[in-house]
């Protein structure tokens, strides 16, 4: 199912390259993988079929960019399709003044609307404000007493009234409101900034509950309302998120439990049927677990491909030029040095977490989960790297080749790291060197070939760490007949 | 019987709600006379598309459909309708849905599901199902201590449908409460203990273990635990319950799959792909909030439900 989408448009244009142009054919029969593609990451079919109508618009009579293959070509007209789809991106809550800035909650039951109201707080608390969470969800058994659970884990005041709380089967009228109400008085009173405002989970056709929050939304003005969405949601998303935009005209769209291995084409849906822009994604249960969306990774997850293209333009756009440029004089002239490596190391972490950018590589997202890979693993090792190179001296830094048994045993012992890791260490400065040397004569074609076999999972070719350590099955960087074709070149 | 004709009742009330808000309006489709073109197809498939079937299975009935147009053996809508239905009736052959009772002793009825699935509510419809309509001697046990107002929330279910609880503290060891429970069952004599379980995602795979250790402890003290083991399914939930169900599936033999929350507009239609592929049948659908909203599962229901009322009032007359 996560087969890559470039893979299967790699069949669909096999033998088109050299030629300048995709025909209208190939692109129908490409758009039907987009299609299916899409489909089954949740995205609602009338979406779909706009989506694959425009793209394919796009994609007619593009010329194919000469170092590019029609393949890669359309997934990057697909992708920036999607990217755009799902911006314009903003992630601000608006504040008001004079305080308190009141955020509306609303949602489907099960959404995650507590857990998430427990959430914004910890992250608002992060930015420096003051929040006070209401629990006016009266339905839910316990509903009050779970956000009251989650305040005292997250450390912010919760607003309740045990009084008000719904008898089992009925919708006292009103009594949200006055929960609301009145934790907004005491917010002013108490001088907390924010008040978030947990409401009851309700199905978008129950009229009664709707009405309460309409009552809630006109009664109180709340400044900001955002709709909260499972990320596992199928098609019924786009009624859902209609229905409460068109009631309660929400500002944002927050996404729960991304955590699972859906790929959330329900957000799309709900973007672009609302018009509003996605603020959060909610992961994992834990209090800190929400994060400011970014368009990027969801649009390569919905595709469920690895994003080699996102990875290049990042990479462009983060790698420092001049460094980079650099770089590149002193891989042409064969010197590279371990200051150089780390200096690249550097670079490549600026990417974001090594998960992440693995996960970005098609294919190395399996991989990652095959070694067993715990979040942060990556991260762990290069921070030993760090520790070993600074452990050393200008003198070996420079000339690696100084060092020796009795050095590496120093520098092991400076570092706090075995001998053996050490040696592990100058291994894959030794190999990415090679590989420098070997890439550094390099056209983009060439690079593109390099990035197929960074793609087949070989990480030590970046110049990254972990080829030999992560226990990859190749540890290699690069196949030794390709490297002589390289070398002839 | 009776709680079966309610069951048409119920879901045609749900369905009732859900004609004015669908985007697909079903009556259009389906318009007697209406006869079959390429236009029809399209509308259908994304009429099935929509019920979250899923590409494989929608790709597979829209097929049947044009193949017998092409070969001229149908020719309208609702000649079409009926090879629909009866495509989506072979992926559901008749199976057994009853709850598998324990030939004596307590039953025990695990109960799982992703976060927010509607687990709890489940419970309680299932435990009023047993009570009420079976007249058996329920147990709940509130083995979900994660969720902040979990035990509380079971509590108050178990009280308002007047069944024992067995609970602990939040953060207890769900296994553990699991024991107590499962010992209190044999003590007290309870025909049926039914432990919830907190909500897990299949990626996190810690959790699904703590999972298989509730059910290793079922096992262990009493003898065949868990007689059932059901996920409890989003009606709104896409094509990531194939992995739910797959997940859950391998980690405690699910037996069969609760359809919750089909008083919405989503009709979970990736349920049919989950018999397709894994063999596990609904035995249950949630149709509201209260705990008498549940019904069992009935296929035929089901997929009139899913094309619309018209077919009801005449599964009714029937």
């Amino acid at each position: 199912m996560l087969e890559s989408l470039q893979t299967k448009f790699g069949d669909v244009f096999r033998g088109l390259s050299g030629r300048g142009r995709i025909s209208e054919e190939n692109i129908r029969e490409a758009m039907r993988d987009v299609r299916t593609a899409l489909l089954e990451a949740d995205v609602n079919v009338k979406v779909v079929k706009d989506f694959t109508d425009k793209v394919q618009e796009k994609a007619i009579g593009q010329e194919v960019i000469r170092s590019l293959k029609p393949a890669e070509l359309m997934v990057k007209i697909v992708y920036d399709e999607l990217v755009e789809l799902m911006g314009p991106v903003d992630t601000q809550i608006y504040y008001v003044q004079p305080p308190p800035t009141v955020i509306m909650m609303c949602g489907l039951q099960g959404s995650g609307k507590t857990t998430t109201c427990g959430k914004l707080a910890k992250f608002l608390v992060g930015k420096g404000h003051h929040p006070l969470l209401a629990a006016a969800d009266l339905q839910r058994p316990a509903a009050v007493e779970q956000l009251r659970t989650l305040g005292e884990q997250v450390g912010v005041p919760v607003y309740t009234d045990d009084t008000k709380v719904a008898p089992h089967g009925q919708v006292q009228k009103g009594a949200a409101v006055a929960v609301c109400r009145a934790a907004i008085a005491q917010a002013k009173q108490t001088g907390r900034d924010v008040v978030i405002l947990d409401t009851a989970g309700r199905l978008h056709i129950d009229d009664e509950l709707m009405g309460e929050l309409r009552e809630i939304n006109t009664q109180l003005k709340p400044h900001q309302v955002f709709l909260v969405l499972d990320a596992m949601s199928g098609q019924d998303a786009v009624n859902s998120a209609k229905a409460f935009n068109e009631l309660l005209e929400v500002d944002g769209l927050i996404l729960t439990k991304f955590d699972s291995d859906t790929r959330g084409g329900a957000l799309l849906s709900a973007k672009l049927v609302t018009g509003k822009p996605v603020k959060f994604i909610g992961i994992s249960e834990k209090p800190e677990g929400l994060e400011e969306f970014r368009p990027e990774g969801m649009a390569q997850r919905i595709l469920g491909m690895g994003d080699i293209v996102g990875l290049v333009t990042e990479a462009m756009t983060k790698f420092d030029q001049d460094e980079s440029a650099r770089l590149q004089a002193k891989m042409e002239k064969g010197e590279f040095t371990l200051e150089d490596f780390m200096s690249q190391m550097g670079q490549v972490k600026k990417l974001g977490p090594m998960g992440k950018v693995m996960g970005m590589i098609p294919g190395m997202s399996q991989l990652t989960q095959q070694m067993n890979m715990q979040e942060g693993d990556v991260e762990k090792q290069m921070g030993r790297m760090r520790a070993i190179y600074d452990s050393m001296n200008r003198k070996e830094r420079s000339k690696p080749d100084l060092l020796d048994g009795a050095r590496r045993r120093r520098i092991a012992r400076g570092a706090g790291v075995q001998h053996s890791e050490v040696s592990q260490f100058i291994k894959q400065f030794e190999m990415s060197r090679d590989m420098m040397r070997a890439v550094g004569g390099m056209g983009m074609m060439g690079k593109l070939k390099l990035m197929k076999h960074l793609m087949k999972g070989d990480l030590a070719g970046l110049g990254m760490p972990g080829g030999p350590m992560l226990k990859t099955k190749k540890s290699g960087y690069m196949e030794k007949k390709d490297r002589n074709k390289k070398k002839r070149r | 019987m009776s709680l079966f004709a309610k069951s048409f009742d119920r879901l045609k009330g749900a369905l009732r709600k859900t004609r004015d808000i669908l985007f697909t309006d079903v009556r259009t489709l389906f318009v007697p006379g209406r006869q079959i073109n390429e236009q029809f197809l399209s509308e259908l498939e994304e009429r099935l598309l929509q019920a979250d079937m899923g590409v494989g299975n929608t790709d597979r009935i829209i097929a049947e459909v044009r193949e017998r147009w092409r070969l001229g053996k149908i020719r309208n809508a609702d000649e079409a309708r009926s090879v629909v239905r009866e495509q989506m009736l072979s992926n559901w052959p008749p199976e057994a849905r009853d709850l598998n009772f324990a030939p004596a002793g307590p039953t025990v009825i695990l109960v799982a599901g992703v976060n927010g699935a509607g687990k709890t509510t489940s419970i309680a419809k299932l435990a009023w199902l047993l009570k009420e309509q079976m007249g058996k001697k329920v147990m709940l046990c509130a083995s979900d201590t994660f969720r902040a107002g979990a035990v509380h929330q079971l509590s108050i279910w178990a009280e308002r449908i007047g069944v024992e609880i067995v609970k602990h503290k939040q953060n207890a060891d769900p296994a553990a409460v699991a024991y107590d429970a499962c010992e209190a069952a044999k003590a007290r004599g309870a025909d049926v203990l039914i432990v919830d379980t907190a909500g897990r995602l299949p990626t996190q795979e810690r959790l699904i273990r703590e999972l298989v250790k509730i059910r290793d402890v079922c096992a262990r003290r009493i003898e065949g635990a868990p007689h059932e083991a059901l996920l409890v399914l989003d009606a709104t939930t896409g094509q990531n319950a194939i992995q739910q169900a797959k997940v859950f599936g391998s980690a405690v033999a699910v037996t069969g799959i609760m359809l919750a929350k089909l008083d919405g507009t989503a009709k979970g239609g990736v349920v049919l792909a989950i018999r397709d592929q894994l063999k596990i049948p609904v035995k249950f659908m949630g149709l509201g909030e209260t705990p008498e909203d549940i019904a069992p599962f009935d296929p035929q229901l089901y997929i009139k439900a899913l094309f619309g009322e018209a077919d009801l009032t005449e599964a009714m007359a029937r």
